[in-house]
């Protein structure tokens, strides 16, 4: 089979430094599965339930290596497309550092002893869950949503959105509404930080042929739906505080921080981000090009860069209320 | 295959050696915690 040019380019690197533990690590995706444990660390604090604090810290850990062992399925499968993107031709699987297969039976070994322990040592309702997670990312997102329709990113987000859900399954064995209302802030958050973020990469997108919004709807359309999901976003935001899961210090992070939020995405609606996308992949493959945009772009990098600390700033300020109460009482 | 790529092989197989013997550790006193909380 023939094989594009970039993994060509690839062989080389193979030969030439072997793979070192420093690239299993990468396979994991540290940097999403900071997200996801402190996403379910917050469900599962947030969750009206005693739980043992080695058994908690169990249930985050299973999360935590499933979270990584779907991002090695993801390189692994993903290993040829993101060798054309310059945000991520430096993964271990698109540099040729560990093989498509080494990769595979990494992720598959850490899934199912993320999942087994979660069901043997916490319930199978958070395993099950867990489980569910991982097939739902590494298969249905990775190999069928991605590269089939636009709306990739917003069905895939439900993968990042259920870690709450699962925390708060750990503690509890049960789901609740306000379990649910967790999912929800992260699966509305997905769209205006992934297609913020497209807006001034969809050259790489293009290129690699994955269907992002910005290619296949253009610019304008993009920025009018991040604009009406931020919106969304926001009232959702501010649920918890009418579930009574959220408090004081919550209501406050959700009302300034959306009403930031609303603004940025003003901003980007009245910009003219994405209209002439940046074509280059001159830049060898590091995270850091996410922020180094041209001038016409910063207010698609701006939104992209809020929405991670708002995200943060919601489960943060949910966490504190939560594990202060717990500390008291 | 040369002798870098030997020795981190070599290295990858202690790691993989070492998070083996965690996980059974883990379950081990996971095993301990339940049997003591039932």
């Amino acid at each position: 089979m023939p094989q594009p040019a970039a993994l060509d380019q690839t062989a080389t690197a193979t030969t030439a430094r072997p793979a070192l533990w420093s690239d299993y690590v990468q396979l994991l995706k540290p940097r999403v599965m900071s997200l996801v444990v402190f996403t379910a660390l917050t469900g599962l604090v947030a969750a009206p339930v005693d739980v043992h604090p080695f058994l908690g810290a169990i249930a985050v850990l299973c999360i935590a290596i499933g979270a990584g062992a779907a991002g090695a399925l993801n390189m692994a499968v993903e290993g040829h497309t993101d060798a054309l993107m310059k945000r991520t031709r430096g993964r271990p699987v698109a540099a040729g550092r560990v093989s498509r297969g080494d990769a595979l039976a990494y992720g598959v070994v850490l899934s199912v002893m993320a999942v087994m322990l979660m069901g043997l040592a916490i319930n199978w309702v958070a395993a099950g869950l867990l489980a569910f997670t991982v097939v739902f990312y590494a298969w249905f997102y990775t190999i069928i949503l991605k590269r089939s329709t636009p709306q990739n990113i917003v069905i895939g987000g439900a993968a990042g959105a259920l870690p709450p859900v699962i925390g708060w399954a750990a503690a509890s064995g049960t789901t609740p509404l306000d379990a649910w209302l967790l999912f929800l802030i992260i699966f509305l958050w997905t769209p205006p930080h992934f297609w913020a973020l497209a807006l001034y990469t969809s050259g790489d997108y293009a290129k690699a042929g994955i269907p992002m919004m910005p290619v296949v709807k253009g610019a304008a359309s993009t920025r009018r739906q991040i604009m009406a999901y931020s919106v969304i976003l926001v009232l959702v935001g501010v649920a918890p505080l009418l579930t009574g899961l959220g408090g004081v210090a919550y209501g406050a992070v959700s009302i300034l921080g959306g009403l930031a939020f609303l603004l940025l995405a003003w901003r980007l609606l009245q910009s003219r981000a994405g209209d002439a996308p940046d074509q280059g992949t001159e830049k060898t493959g590091r995270e850091d090009v996410l922020y180094d945009v041209k001038a016409g772009a910063k207010s698609a990098r701006n939104l992209f860069a809020f929405s991670i600390l708002y995200l943060f700033a919601l489960f943060a300020a949910l966490l504190a209320e939560h594990g202060l109460k717990g500390a008291i009482l | 295959m040369d002798d870098a790529a030997k020795k981190e092989r070599a290295r990858r197989n202690v790691a993989m050696a070492l998070a083996l013997a965690a996980f059974v550790v883990l379950v081990f006193v996971v095993t301990l915690v339940k049997l003591g909380a039932a």
